[in-house]
């Protein structure tokens, strides 16, 4: 058979990875305060924010963009 | 728009905190879904989403070298359109990937008519190998082979005009877009997706890294972009030009220029220089 490279047989596999290690500000969303715009959903880098609005810490960098677009100023970057 | 709530690109990726690249690829393929695939140049976006033995891709991905991903998915798409299956081929180029060194097999794949979809995400310089220019970065900008010092200004060529390059290929769908406005961004990969043959888009997409800004403002440097007029906003359907943004008032391009390292070198005679560039690519496009 002929060689076709690399393969990688597992989609999606770089969860085993936990990007969240890398975070020095953490984002906390006041749920109270959030109108429901999907900013910070479109928005975030690793797509680590869910349809109801939970932040997976597993993965989230802190790069605090969910915080800088948020119309309500719902979300606070807070030290770790 | 209903937006897709399945993520196709899973988190745990290397890209820095507040990419653009994968904003942009998040969004695209919530657009294109599960029935895709999708072909890499060598590149930032390539690096990041696979450390092997991993991937964060959830939908089947192709990566080739920098110069033949347009090549490649010209054959992914021969090869469904012989198997008679219906799928979208998207193709993830940088600037680099794109306007310098994988330039010929894209014009080869666009005049073939090939019914694939070339999104470039254009962050204006090679990020992945440490903030080289390439055809696509600014007038005036820093970078380490564009050096601003005493003998250079930085960057001292105009940005090539990528997207017009493509649409003198006839191409049925040509546009720009920003990661800035997903709205504007996902209705034209809705459209390129639907039409029959060739579609290219643009993607102006900030870099925290190489740009020289908070990572918190990714998209406020998009939107920056913008609204000075500096990045516009357009399409071009069957031939037909059309602006799909256009900023109420348009800001000074210092605004845009003073935000970021990249430019902080710049005296404002230079400043000026620009904001007269950028004048005449917005008188010639009305905007």
């Amino acid at each position: 058979m002929v060689s076709i490279g690399a393969a990688v047989k597992e989609p999606g596999s770089t969860v085993k990875n936990k990007t969240g290690s890398w975070r020095t500000f953490k984002p906390i969303l006041d749920k109270e305060k959030c109108i429901k715009c999907e900013n910070c959903i479109l928005f975030c880098p690793e797509g680590c924010i869910n349809k109801e609005y939970d932040i997976d810490y597993d993965f989230c960098k802190g790069c605090g963009i969910c915080a800088e677009e948020c119309p309500v100023k719902a979300i606070k970057m807070e030290r770790e | 728009m209903e937006i897709n709530e399945k993520e196709f690109l899973a988190p745990g990726h290397r890209a820095c905190a507040g990419c653009g690249a994968t904003i942009g690829v998040r969004l695209a393929l919530k657009v294109l879904g599960e029935n895709t695939v999708a072909v890499s140049a060598t590149g930032c976006l390539e690096v990041v989403t696979t450390p092997y033995p991993e991937t964060a891709w959830r939908i089947p991905w192709l990566h080739v070298a920098f110069e033949n991903a347009a090549a490649a998915a010209s054959g992914v798409e021969a090869a469904f359109k012989t198997l008679g299956k219906d799928a979208n081929v998207v193709v993830f180029g940088g600037d680099g990937g794109t306007v310098d060194i994988g330039l010929q097999a894209l014009s080869g794949a666009m005049e073939r008519g090939h019914n694939i979809i070339y999104i470039c995400y254009d962050n204006e310089a090679y990020m992945n190998t440490g903030i080289q220019r390439s055809g696509a970065t600014p007038y005036g900008a820093s970078t380490t082979t564009s050096p601003a010092g005493k003998q250079s200004f930085g960057e001292n060529k105009p940005k090539k005009n990528m997207p017009m390059i493509m649409a003198a290929h006839g191409i049925p769908y040509v546009a720009t877009a920003s990661i800035a406005y997903p709205e504007d961004f996902m209705k034209k990969v809705k459209k390129a997706s639907e039409i029959d043959g060739p579609a290219y888009i643009h993607l102006h997409q900030p870099c925290t890294t190489g740009w020289g800004y908070k990572p918190s403002k990714t998209i406020e440097m998009g939107r920056l972009a913008v609204e000075t007029g500096s990045w516009i906003l357009y399409e071009i359907e069957n031939g037909e030009f059309r602006v799909t943004y256009r900023p109420i008032q348009r800001k000074p391009v210092k605004v845009y220029l003073e935000a970021q390292k990249r430019f902080r070198h710049l005296k404002d005679e230079e400043k000026e220089r620009i904001q007269s560039i950028v004048d005449s690519n917005c008188a010639e496009l009305k905007v």
